[in-house]
């Protein structure tokens, strides 16, 4: 039947001509998007809202004590010498009971890169970055960490860091 | 001379001039006042509703659910640097923003927004409309062409090309629906609609006017005149400031002019969807917002949808598909007219 040689095709174009004509596919776009507008949306409002932080995540610098209050620095410097961007500075001097404590531990949190490298050289575990990352400053002054500061960060989330220490403990 | 003036202008302030003049300048107020802040917040339903279909939630922190954001936004602009580029004609560049501001709040005049609640109710409505909103494309040619820079005039001549070509087929369906109502006044094609909206028979014109108002307002998926990634911004590209506060006001009024526009052709204005008690209740100005935003709406969809056309393609559908399609409708409301009459059901 030579007649209805090609008639499949031509149907199929007709189709084809049909479907565009109806904007088929548009109208299946635009259920898409309607569906959308109604769905969970992903955005988190963040001030707000966080996400859940890793123990692993390396936030803002902290200084440890042992539960006793000695501060666990025994001013090795291995994180100075370990640090890639030379961020940190050590200075130390025995102290009047013998012991090897530092008089001077600034970080320099402008040129720190957040690597945890001072963290994972430490034989102490003194420092430690914590999961705080929200220490923004409008000056690059109060971005240089002393000691005391550190300590103090120490103080604050002692716990939080102990938690983190602990629970990372297992992969060290 | 001057003794020509006083006394002409102790004859025209009289006190029932300056009542009439007061009442002139009110029912000004009364249109362009919530026309304008129905505009501020079409940016801000456009940036919601277009935040939602990307599951993001738009403005949220200026004010409750971000409804100051327009306020905001404008307090921004006015603050901004008015920047007038060294190669430009200063003129030209400093008039055109109001060239497309103006005609888009002027066409508020003639629309009903409820019944009697028009500031002119003309006989030829629906052709005032057609040129004042046309208008606007001399604005847009004229930041093109005085901006002295690429983009800005390769946008306007986009822009030109595409509005003229997109008015033969917008003109040529509103005519059918000006012969199925068989009047040019926009409230009595709204009477007509009592019994049936026209989007109802006449539903293959309505979608082509849908996608018709698309490409005249410049919105998505024909926004070729500032596509963005061709063209940087199009004709606004050297505007800043209030000058570019304007393109903006002018651009969302046409939206919202046109969306007032399809529901008074198709969608039967201040009407209710069926005259029955409960809904009967309800102010027309109600239904008649209502109407307009679920336009709005469908502009904002479709441009959370589609991708943008390529210049051919939309020149390609709009004088190959749209021009015959229109025509032919054209001609078929002819012919029912001819036989059975005008399409005016329950007047």
């Amino acid at each position: 039947m030579e007649i209805w040689y090609g008639v499949g095709n031509k149907m199929k174009n007709l189709l084809r001509h049909l479907k565009q004509f109806l904007l088929l596919d548009m109208l299946q776009g635009f259920g898409i998007t309607l569906a959308n507008l109604f769905r969970k949306k992903y955005t988190l409002m963040y001030p707000y809202e966080t996400t859940p932080i890793s123990p692993r995540f390396r936030g803002e610098h902290a200084l440890r004590r042992y539960p006793n209050g000695e501060e666990r620095c025994i001013a090795c410097k291995l994180c100075e010498a370990v640090c890639p961007a030379q961020a940190i500075t050590i200075e130390a001097e025995p102290r009047s009971d013998g012991s090897r404590r530092t008089t001077r531990y600034d970080i320099d949190m402008v040129k720190c890169i957040y690597c945890g490298l001072c963290e994972e050289a430490c034989p102490v575990d003194a420092i430690v970055e914590g999961p705080n990352m929200e220490f923004a400053a409008e000056d690059r002054k109060t971005l240089v960490y002393t000691k005391a500061k550190l300590l103090a960060n120490g103080e604050r989330l002692e716990p939080t860091l102990a938690e983190r220490l602990k629970k990372d403990g297992g992969y060290r | 001379m001057l003794d020509l003036l006083t006394l002409y202008a102790t004859n025209l302030i009289t006190w029932d001039n300056t009542l009439t003049l007061a009442w002139i300048v009110l029912t000004c107020l009364l249109v362009a006042v919530p026309v304008l802040l129905g505009m501020a917040y079409t940016t801000w339903f456009e940036r919601k509703v277009l935040g939602w279909m990307h599951l993001r939630h738009g403005p949220m922190y200026v004010g409750w659910f971000g409804l100051l954001q327009p306020i905001a936004d404008a307090v921004k602009l006015f603050f901004k640097e008015p920047f007038v580029p060294e190669g430009s004609n200063k003129l030209m560049f400093m008039l055109a923003p109001a060239m497309v501001f103006v005609p888009s709040l002027l066409a508020w005049a003639v629309i009903p927004v409820d019944k009697g609640w028009v500031v002119a109710d003309v006989n030829l409505g629906v052709m005032y409309l057609l040129a004042v909103s046309s208008l606007s494309v001399y604005g847009i040619l004229m930041a093109g062409w005085a901006s002295n820079s690429k983009y800005p005039f390769l946008g306007a001549v986009r822009s030109g090309a595409q509005m003229v070509s997109y008015e033969v087929s917008l003109g040529l369906i509103i005519l059918s629906v000006v012969l199925l109502a068989g009047s040019m006044n926009l409230s009595a094609i709204v009477e007509a609609q009592q019994g049936m909206w026209f989007a109802i028979p006449a539903f293959p014109a309505f979608v082509m006017f849908l996608v018709s108002i698309l490409a005249e307002t410049n919105r998505h998926p024909f926004d070729l005149p500032e596509a963005e990634a061709e063209l940087v911004a199009g004709y606004n590209v050297e505007y800043s400031s209030m000058y570019f506060g304007m393109f903006f006001l002018g651009e969302y009024i046409a939206m919202i002019t046109m969306s007032a526009f399809t529901a008074i052709l198709f969608l039967g204005g201040w009407l209710p969807p069926v005259s029955v008690v409960p809904l009967t209740w309800v102010p027309g100005v109600v239904w008649f917002a209502l109407k307009v935003v679920a336009i709005l709406f469908f502009m904002v969809w479709a441009r959370g949808t589609l991708p943008r056309y390529r210049y051919d393609q939309l020149m390609r559908l709009g004088w190959k598909i749209f021009l015959p399609l229109s025509l032919v409708w054209l001609v078929a409301t002819a012919f029912y007219v001819k036989m059975y009459g005008n399409m005016v059901w329950g007047g």
